[in-house]
């Protein structure tokens, strides 16, 4: 099913994609927070938005092609290729992706192997991995995560024009400065 | 085994710049503190790739926010690795020197790690990572960058110059300017060996050119040029 292009084949408001029984534990992602928060995992995630995003449970494995018109959080295993142009793919922290990733935004709390390339930003957060050729206009890499590859900074528009990092002993201490063009 | 789990975990090369503890773990002795150095290796470095965006660099620091802001702000491409990790993936932190004896291990690390193209890169930003490998991986090495580097670029490399030093505290290296770089602690390594300044024209011997600068701490900075 996710090698079909067509508009009409998209679900529009599927917040499980795949509708095989594998999906069913994919309804579990959502994790309700528990009141004893100081208790909760290290790792921050961002819980996904409540509409207006596909979510690839920690229990499903797809392999083949998603082209998907609506942000999308992938917290299982996908191997093939990703497309969510003008949308946000957002990686979990269970997410385990084996493909090239395009986006225009894509945010990286688990691991990717392939490369990627992002319209407006790659986000890498602390604890995620990224073996491959990132194309972006802006990054913001964050103390512990890992990463091997290149890194080409696209020059979509004026505000991605290269400039002089005037003090960026003062961005040291912070993980989450951003590259150039910001 | 230990010593690889925690690698594999980044316990060992976690350190306090990644906010882990203060102590190198297995060794049990303080890390160094964290210190901003002026670099005149690096100033010539930079001016060697300054005006001429669209440049493709090699970093073995591993990707961190302040390297690559400083180089793809300058127009260029950055390749980077964090080498020293990588080491210790492939062979281990506490049989990291005698884990180079394998064969097979030796072929995998080249084949993961340093399997670039010919003359793909216009600089390299090796830091303190040679020091860790064994002197037929270190030759191995510095061949490969060798043909990866195009004619003319130059490669920026440290040693540490205390020859009576056997263990020696491995550093991330971020650039916080032009001259100056921040030192981030993150544990220690067993040194593979000692080099004086006819040992490294030696090693560097197939390049045009080595220049060394004089440091009052115990770091040569060298600039090799390709």
């Amino acid at each position: 099913m996710w090698n079909r292009k067509k508009d009409d084949d998209y679900p529009q408001k599927s917040a499980n994609v795949p509708q095989s029984p594998a999906a069913i534990p994919a309804q579990t992602t959502r994790e309700v927070p528990t009141q004893n928060m100081s208790a909760a995992p290290v790792r921050t995630y961002d819980p996904p938005a409540p509409a207006g995003s596909a979510t690839i449970g920690k229990a499903v494995m797809i392999k083949g092609q998603i082209f998907s018109r609506e942000d999308l959080i992938i917290d299982g295993e996908v191997e093939g290729t990703v497309e969510a142009q003008e949308h946000r793919v957002t990686v979990g922290p269970n997410g385990k992706v084996q493909a090239s990733v395009k986006a225009r935004e894509i945010v990286v709390l688990g691991s990717i192997q392939g490369n990627v390339e992002a319209t407006d930003k790659i986000d890498i957060r602390k604890d995620a991995r990224l073996v491959g050729d990132i194309k972006t206009a802006r990054i913001v890499i964050e103390d512990g995560a890992y990463f091997k590859g290149s890194i080409d900074i696209t020059k979509g528009d004026n505000k991605n024009k290269p400039k002089e990092v005037s003090q960026p002993s003062q961005q040291l201490s912070s993980p989450q400065v951003q590259a150039a063009g910001k | 085994m230990l010593g690889r789990l925690r690698s594999l975990l980044g316990g060992s090369l976690g350190g306090a710049a990644t906010g882990g503890a203060s102590f190198a773990p297995g060794h049990r002795r303080p890390l160094p503190s964290e210190q901003t150095r002026q670099s005149n290796g690096l100033d010539q470095f930079f001016n060697s790739v300054r005006d001429r965006p669209g440049l493709n660099l090699l970093d073995f620091a591993g990707a961190n926010q302040s390297n690559v802001s400083y180089i793809t702000s300058m127009g260029h491409r950055l390749s980077s690795e964090d080498f020293v990790r990588s080491l210790e993936l492939s062979f281990g932190h506490e049989t990291l020197l005698e884990n180079q004896a394998n064969p097979q291990l030796v072929d995998q690390f080249l084949q993961d790690n340093l399997a670039f193209p010919y003359d793909s890169f216009d600089g390299a930003l090796i830091w303190d990572a040679l020091q860790f490998l064994s002197p037929h991986l270190l030759q191995i090495t510095v061949d490969r960058l060798f043909d990866t580097l195009r004619p003319d670029s130059y490669l920026l490399a440290f040693f540490h110059s205390d020859e009576k030093a056997k263990q020696i505290p491995l550093y991330n290296y971020r650039i916080a300017d032009q001259k100056h770089l921040l030192l981030q602690p993150r544990g220690w390594a067993d040194c593979g060996q000692y080099f004086n300044n006819r040992a490294l024209e030696k090693l560097f011997h197939r390049y045009k050119s080595v220049k060394f600068f004089l440091t009052r701490d115990n770091l040569r900075e060298i600039i090799v040029k390709r």
